[in-house]
């Protein structure tokens, strides 16, 4: 019994030594990875929800649609190949972000305004 | 700049650790250990392919359903299940393994899905009784996930927890409607019930004593609870929800302990787990051999739709 661990959603199922990858190739080529963004109603933006597979463009709003918005939680749907998409370095840390870190002044708490002054 | 500008010196690993200790999110492009992340890749991909074998003791039953609206209603609960196979392979997939090589991993029997449903649905009482005692088990594991530390685990876990609710008071509502049936009706709630209710509660995994990865699963925010606390919030709350609905649980142990503060229980019968664990399950065959002509029959499909979207593209590279 010392080989199983019940995590996951639906209970106890052996893991330890169960291989995390095949080490080699599969043996169909797949359809291809889409990322989803979803504007849940009118005056909000678009927002990630999560990804899938389809083969084109046309079947991935398909399946966003089945997939993402069964419960009225979507009035638009954008999805894009996640291949496309450039994003900033691997590292969440990135130096990338650094310039905003040291210029408090654009932020409105930085100026001291007497409390009289009404409506600022 | 300069607080920045040392903690991108840090060693990868301290970061790690100290994002997890500041009960913050680890994202997938973060550094990781090989361990963390192999722990994930097996869990996630044991729950996703459970969502999916889960579809067939249910999907069984669509054609026969009693109404319309019974078929309605499990129609869109196993439409529901393979949504959630496909939330957690896509947060599989963010730790670098593609859906497909998990799903061969499955095929070939070098991963599993969880043994409950490896148990035949014999009458149509155990859509039912799948749906307030399996759903519901699924949900005591699945609500402290939302908070597991692997960000794209977590966000899956929290669109799948809002669907289970649905699928845990439909079955519920289907049982109360059979209670106030014929008697005939009443004998089936109760002898589904007395099928389901000891693999229901070996859904939680042995005790904590035989549990050796716990430790290490807990330490990394992966896992937040005991299987043994789960079962016992899992049987407390069981316990008045049968009463409401007028059945019993076949365990003679099975009573209110005032000094703990919950119902003792008895000890499921880990053998038979074991057993069906090991593959010798009355279903274990069957639910493989349907998955994998499943995934073959659909092949062309898949094929066709690639060849389609070949032929698009090069129509479109030739507009130009
Ligand atoms: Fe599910
Ligand atoms: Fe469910």
């Amino acid at each position: 019994m010392s080989e199983l661990t019940a995590e996951g959603g639906h209970g106890a199922v052996p893991l330890k030594d169960v291989p995390a990858d095949k080490g080699g190739a599969t043996t169909q080529r797949e359809w291809p990875l889409y990322e989803v963004f979803v504007r849940g109603k009118r005056g909000l933006n678009h927002v990630h929800v999560g990804s899938l597979h389809a083969a084109d463009d046309e079947m991935a709003v398909r399946h966003a649609r089945d997939v993402y918005t069964r419960r009225n939680e979507g009035v638009s749907i954008w999805v894009v190949r996640a291949d496309a998409i450039t994003a900033s370095s691997p590292d969440e840390k990135d130096p990338l972000f650094a310039p905003s870190g040291d210029k408090v002044y654009r932020h409105p708490t930085f100026y001291d305004i007497p409390a009289d002054v009404p409506h600022m | 700049m300069t607080a920045t500008h040392h903690e991108t010196h840090d060693e990868p690993q301290a970061v790690f650790d100290a994002t997890i200790e500041r009960g913050d999110r680890i994202e997938p492009r973060d550094w990781m250990p090989e361990g963390y992340r192999k722990t994930l890749v097996r869990q996630i991909a044991q729950h996703a392919h459970s969502e999916i074998i889960g579809m067939q003791p249910e999907g069984g039953w669509i054609t026969r359903a009693p109404s319309l609206r019974r078929k309605a209603i499990l129609l869109a609960k196993v439409q529901d299940e393979a949504g959630h196979g496909l939330y957690l392979y896509s947060a599989a997939e963010t730790l670098g393994v593609s859906r497909q090589e998990l799903t061969e991993l499955l095929l070939a029997g070098r991963q599993k899905y969880s043994s409950i449903f490896n148990y035949p649905t014999l009458s149509y009482a155990d859509v039912g009784t799948i749906g307030w005692l399996v759903d519901g088990a699924a949900i005591c594991n699945q609500v402290p996930l939302c908070r597991t530390s692997y960000g794209p685990y977590g966000r899956a876990m929290i669109r799948i927890c809002k669907e289970e609710s649905f699928h845990q008071r439909q079955g519920y509502e289907l049982l109360s409607t059979m209670m106030r049936g014929t008697d005939e009706q009443r004998a089936m709630v109760q002898e589904s019930v007395d099928r389901f209710w000891w693999p229901a509660l070996m859904m939680f995994g042995p005790p904590d004593a035989d549990s050796p990865n716990t430790a290490q699963s807990m330490a990394w925010g992966v896992k937040r609870n005991t299987n043994d606390d789960l079962r016992q919030r899992f049987v407390d709350m069981s316990v008045p929800q049968a009463e409401a609905l007028g059945v019993t649980f076949p365990d003679p142990e099975l009573r209110w302990n005032d000094e703990r503060g919950h119902y003792d229980f008895g000890t499921p019968d880990w053998d038979e787990f074991m057993q069906v664990v090991q593959g010798n399950g009355p279903c274990n065959a069957q639910r493989i051999a349907h998955r994998r002509r499943a995934h073959d029959d659909g092949a062309w499909v898949r094929e066709a739709a690639l060849a389609f979207a070949d032929k698009q593209a090069a129509a479109v590279g030739e507009g130009r």
